[in-house]
């Protein structure tokens, strides 16, 4: 098994305000100048009527629409769903349910996702549900992978002090265990959202949207702007998403650990 | 203390204090082990008592000791509190009513100090200013000043500061029975003399049935009103007051678990003020002088260090009861002999 993705930062308090500073403020300022950059080349160019079609407001808004409703459902589907296998595999002890989803966690994520989806796209149908199913299957494992290890991780003394002080089976994972493996869990929930983002260009091969319509108009047609602008845009959103989840995961670390 | 019924124990709802804890042919047994863990454990621990279980790691103590609240469920054998049997109740209900401290302390590490205390009275529903209340009262027993502690978490204390948030939070709900898995054991010898005194202390006030594991026999000596010495699967090699093992080791086993030293030991358990002193004699100038709540070991120590003849017990108000000299040290140790259990 692969070991537990975690986030390198360590505690908030730990750090100096200025590295802090820099941290916060790092991506956003990349991203900021990246989009200077595009719109600047961009404003220097003559674009011609096909590029025309593309690189405009609406068509650049529908199209990050897409790509963030997929890549969020994607990630709000797999916490709601690789938490609470993990969760359940941790309490069942059963080493045999643990080998079966890993293993297919492991197979969702080390299968090319560009195939999954267009595999089931043939057996099945294209649009919005066949590229989130596969988007899914991919960001699946860092979620379950960390909650297991985040579950593991609690000291087995604050577990039994739990239980010996008559918390119930629920109330120990409630009040206990999910609070001190959640930096844990944010983490993998980070990782997973940030694959979601840049896989979910994929949706375009069936018919789904988002970004990855416009890398591959740019290439088939041999327009760089349209392939420069939606590659340019994907990046930045990906950076962006990162720096947020960072930011929840600073915010949401219980107080005390 | 605020108003809460301890309704699981009938007699700890009428009197304050602990009520009596009766094992009886209590075996544990682990699937797929021969041997069992703990065999045939019967004890009965009378209200208000703190039993030390004394024994080498492994010998089953530990698990004895858990089965009392269920942590680990008795193969056979039946345990009463209080004439109640435990394995005809909740779980969860029975150990909110029963306080547990173990070694590693385990505080929650994400909650406040307050909010740790306040876990199991939060368990049974009491309202908000009850538990305020509560908490309050329970930080300055164990000596953490409220104002100070009640909002810092653990991570922020000392390993004794920690240990004692720990004896805090498990007499919270005021349980009539308190477990002690070797609470004291991970802290530095000054702090757990420390602890220790300020937890005998603590028991004399609030008078819980306890249960304390320990490997440490002089811990077990310092603390217990009787110790059960125990050997593999979990086996009561005697039980008796530490004065009484002290005096006569039921056999080899219990003798090479006091070590050497015993004599010492025991002048340990004896105040000066209990045993009969000799009349003034010869020079009564310059002599040492003892107070007679100090132990005849005290005394003893003394006499070695001044080289004096005699020391003469002084007490607070300025009465000179009478001198000790090595003679009158040795009369007590044989006369403690030989009326058994007689003294602490």
């Amino acid at each position: 098994m692969t070991a537990p993705v975690t986030a390198t930062a360590a505690p908030l308090g730990q750090r100096s305000r200025g590295a802090l500073v820099a941290r916060v403020l790092a991506a956003p300022l990349v991203v900021a100048l990246l989009a200077l950059g595009t719109t600047l080349w961009l404003a220097s160019l003559e674009l011609d009527s096909i590029e025309k079609r593309t690189l405009n407001t609406n068509y650049i808004v529908d199209r990050v629409r897409e790509h963030l409703v997929l890549s969020l459902s994607a990630a709000a589907l797999v916490a709601l769903l690789a938490i609470p296998a993990g969760v359940l595999i941790h309490r069942s002890q059963s080493r045999i349910l643990r080998a079966v989803v890993l293993t297919l966690a492991n197979i969702g994520q080390a299968t090319p996702a560009v195939g999954v989806v267009i595999l089931l796209a043939i057996v099945w149908k294209t649009g919005f549900s066949t590229a989130l199913i596969a988007l899914v299957a991919y960001a699946f494992l860092p979620v379950l992978r960390n909650t297991l290890t985040g579950l593991a991780e609690v000291d087995s003394a604050i577990r039994e002090s739990a239980l010996g002080m008559g918390m119930t089976g629920w109330q120990v994972l409630r009040r206990v265990e999910l609070p001190l493996a959640s930096p844990v869990i944010l983490a993998g929930l980070r990782t997973s959202l940030v694959f979601a983002v840049g896989v979910a260009n994929i949706a375009t091969f069936i018919n789904a949207g988002g970004l990855g319509d416009m890398i591959v108009n740019g290439l088939k047609l041999q327009r760089y702007p349209v392939l420069i602008v939606g590659a340019a845009l994907v990046a930045g959103i990906a950076i962006l998403i990162d720096w947020l989840a960072g930011l929840v995961e600073d915010f949401a670390r219980p107080r005390g650990l | 203390m605020p108003d809460h019924s301890n309704a699981l124990f009938p007699s700890s709802a009428t009197s304050p204090g602990g009520v009596s804890i009766e094992l009886d042919s209590v075996t544990k047994t682990y699937p797929g082990q021969k041997v069992s863990a703990v065999e045939e454990f019967s004890m009965r621990i009378e209200p208000g008592e703190l039993v030390m279980f004394v024994g080498p790691s492994g010998c089953g103590k530990t698990t004895t000791m858990k089965m009392v609240n269920r942590i680990i469920e008795p193969t056979s054998g039946s345990i009463r509190i209080d004439g109640q049997d435990v394995l005809g109740l909740s779980p969860h209900e029975l150990r909110r009513h029963i306080g547990y401290v173990i070694q590693q302390i385990g505080l929650f590490p994400h909650m406040t100090i307050a909010e740790n205390v306040a876990t199991v009275p939060r368990l049974l529903g009491w309202s908000k200013q009850q538990i305020a209340a509560r908490v309050e009262e329970l930080l300055e027993t164990v000596q953490l000043d409220p104002a100070e502690f009640a909002n810092r978490y653990p991570r922020q204390l000392s390993g004794g500061q920690q240990q004692r948030a720990g004896v805090a939070r498990a007499l919270a709900a005021d349980p009539p029975v308190m477990l002690m898995d070797e609470p004291f054991g991970a802290t530095d010898p000054i702090t757990r003399e420390k602890l220790q005194s300020e937890f005998l202390r603590l028991q004399a006030e609030i008078g819980k049935t306890i249960i304390f594991v320990t490997h440490d026999f002089d811990e077990a000596v310092r603390l217990g009103d009787r110790i059960a010495v125990l050997s593999e699967r979990s086996q009561v090699e005697q039980f008796d007051t530490p004065a009484a093992i002290l005096a006569a080791p039921a056999n080899e086993y219990v003798a090479s678990f006091i070590g050497s030293g015993a004599a010492l030991k025991r002048l340990a358990l004896m105040p000066v003020g209990t045993v009969r002193l000799s009349g003034a004699t010869g020079d009564l100038g310059g002599r040492p002088s003892i107070d007679p709540a100090s132990t005849l070991r005290d005394a003893l120590n003394l006499l070695v260090v001044t080289g004096a003849e005699a020391v003469d017990v002084i007490d607070p108000t300025g009465n000179r009861l009478g001198q000790l000299t090595h003679a009158d040290i040795s009369a007590a140790l044989t006369q403690a002999g030989l009326s058994g259990s007689a003294v602490r």
